[in-house]
């Protein structure tokens, strides 16, 4: 082996590295597949060989471009590592939303450092070399796992997020009281991100339905910023546009206080102290009158 | 670093009528891939058609750019989809007046700029007569 | 699908709506609906916006002229088919499409022309049906 990292500078031993991979490539894919495959920490249907193999290719010849073009060893920064960190990313998102489990993540890129080992030691080099060599790898190998485990926390986070969406959403309960009227009773406190997903809701469920009246009840909340209020109209103001009507039931005093001071023309919405009141006037709206058609409810 | 990477950008034409159709498409196409909800897709796309629009028609033809966006410096890190209105058109006299008319008689006359400021979290606009216009707009995913 | 395309259910026709709507479609819409509106002796229309993940201000502009025509050639009309990121998009633009009525669905369409003639007829000036008070 010639002149590699005898030199002691990190660009010879980017240069021995890079030579190491172009000389022992496949024999270190095919070790370092076969540690991922075996290993405890692999599970189920990512033990399929071909994508592993196929995914250790692409980072191994990631890995050895971007020590190439670098010159670089012992850190992964730069524009020249950045397929490499992509790579890495990519497969430590998708474990996060897969539900890997940590060590499976990290488990990965350790047999990727113990594959170099073998190929450097099958390389029968002197002690000093050989240490040279295998520190750097384990130098490069670290920092690819911490940026892998950001990646994979970000997306465990990511995950959670988004279920505590789905939980809100779900506590969005909405009624079918009566042929054409859903009602949306809303218990608890109603902050700006909630009056969102329950103004979403409202109208999905009126497609669902087909309703012809949304009734809104918010007498189980306590108080109404005036952020909410606006949401409550636009829900409102929504409702109409889709062809429907949205009667608000249950509001307060301070709430109707809230209202009246964002200045909002009392006359567009429509409002009823209770939500039996409400009740009693959607179906007023949805029956047909003597006409045989729909009146107009007044 | 952040960890969402490979955010590429891209440059659409905004020459004829027919580019703002497909402006919309691939807005709509690179809001879902960043992971943006159904309502959100749909207030970037709407703006990105009312802003292609113009730039089509008053702007003298443009160009759009489609870039993903990360924030770290809040307390949650963000992503956002930017887009990005290019041309070297006219550009518009009376800003304030643009940004505060709005669809005065509600049929369309006036660039509708404040409507379009109001779909998006972000919204940015120089203009210099007679030299272009550049708006730039932005909406973070939500995350709960 | 550019333009529209018109089907005659009854005495109501329903002309639904394709998204890729530009400038020279958007005439041909309002040409395409008028003719049919003569040639049906003024049934009510129902322009079915379903198919549309957007309504900017330009498709506000063409529903809302549409419309006008229609009126003006003597037959009723009501938009329906809104999705609800479309409503809440509109709301969040300003642009409430005063004046047009609206429905969920086509059969609710259809109930809201019937209500729409029987208000002209007993001379409402701007029937805005619906309106729960």
């Amino acid at each position: 082996m010639t002149a590699h990292g005898a030199d002691g500078s990190d660009t010879g031993r980017a240069r021995s590295l890079v030579d190491l991979i172009d000389r022992r490539g496949s024999e270190i894919l095919t070790s370092w597949v076969q540690l991922q495959v075996t290993s405890d920490h692999v599970h189920g249907a990512s033990r399929d060989q071909v994508t592993i193999t196929e995914r250790s290719e692409a980072v191994l010849g990631a890995l050895r471009e971007g020590l190439a073009t670098s010159g670089r060893a012992h850190d992964p920064v730069g524009p020249e590592f950045e397929p490499l960190r992509a790579l890495i990313a990519d497969n430590a998102r998708r474990g996060a939303r897969q539900g890997a489990a940590p060590e499976e993540i990290a488990h990965g890129l350790f047999a990727l450092r113990d594959a170099l080992f073998g190929a450097m030691q099958a390389e029968d080099l002197e002690s000093g070399a050989l240490n040279d060599a295998a520190v750097t790898s384990a130098q490069l190998i670290d920092a690819l796992a911490l940026l892998s485990f950001d990646v994979y926390v970000r997306g465990r986070e990511e995950v959670i997020l988004r279920q505590n969406q789905q939980l809100m959403e779900l506590s969005t309960p909405v009624v079918r009281l009566w042929d054409g009227i859903v009602a949306v009773p809303l218990v608890g406190t109603l902050d700006s991100a909630r009056a969102q997903v329950v103004m979403e809701t409202l109208l999905q469920s009126i497609v669902d339905e087909h309703a012809q009246v949304a009734i809104l009840d918010i007498t189980g909340v306590p108080t109404v910023d005036t952020l909410v209020a606006q949401h409550l109209l636009k829900t409102v103001t929504a409702t109409r546009l889709m062809g429907a009507d949205c009667i608000i039931s249950g509001i307060r005093p301070q709430t109707a206080q809230t209202i009246v001071q964002l200045g909002i023309d009392l006359a567009e919405i429509v409002t009823r102290a209770t939500l039996a009141d409400a009740l009693v006037t959607a179906i007023a709206r949805v029956t047909p009158g003597p006409d045989g058609d729909v009146t107009a409810g007044r | 670093m952040t960890g969402f990477i490979g955010a590429e950008s891209e440059t659409l034409p905004l020459m004829i009528t027919s580019d703002v159709v497909h402006a919309r498409r691939r807005v709509r196409e690179r809001a879902m891939a960043v992971g943006l909800d159904l309502v959100s897709q749909t207030k970037i796309v709407t703006a990105a058609s009312e802003l292609a629009r113009n730039t089509v028609i008053y702007g003298g033809g443009g160009q759009l750019h489609i870039d993903v966006v990360t924030d770290d410096t809040s307390v949650r890190p963000r992503v956002g989809l930017r887009i990005t209105f290019v041309d070297e058109g006219p550009g518009i006299a009376d800003l304030d007046r643009a940004m505060t008319g709005g669809w005065s008689s509600g049929t369309g006359l006036g660039l509708g700029l404040p409507g379009s400021q109001r779909l998006v979290h972000e919204f940015d606009i120089a203009s210099t007569p007679g030299q272009g216009t550049r708006i730039t707009a932005v909406l973070w995913r939500r995350d709960p | 699908m550019s333009r529209v395309h018109i089907v005659q259910v009854g005495s109501v026709l329903v002309a639904t709506l394709g998204d890729e709507l530009d400038d020279e479609s958007a005439l041909g819409l309002q040409t395409d609906i008028g003719e049919r509106v003569v040639r049906s002796r003024g049934a009510g229309v129902l322009l079915d916006i379903s198919a549309l993940d957007i309504v900017d201000s330009f498709i506000c502009r063409v529903l809302g002229d549409t419309a006008k025509v229609v009126r003006v050639l003597g037959a009723e009309v009501a938009i329906v088919g809104m999705r609800p990121a479309v409503a809440i998009t509109l709301v969040e633009l300003g642009l409430p499409l005063d004046g047009v009525t609206t429905a969920l669905t086509l059969d609710a369409g259809m109930a809201a022309l019937t209500r729409i003639a029987a208000a002209r007829k007993r001379g409402d000036a701007s029937p805005r049906t619906g309106t729960l008070r």
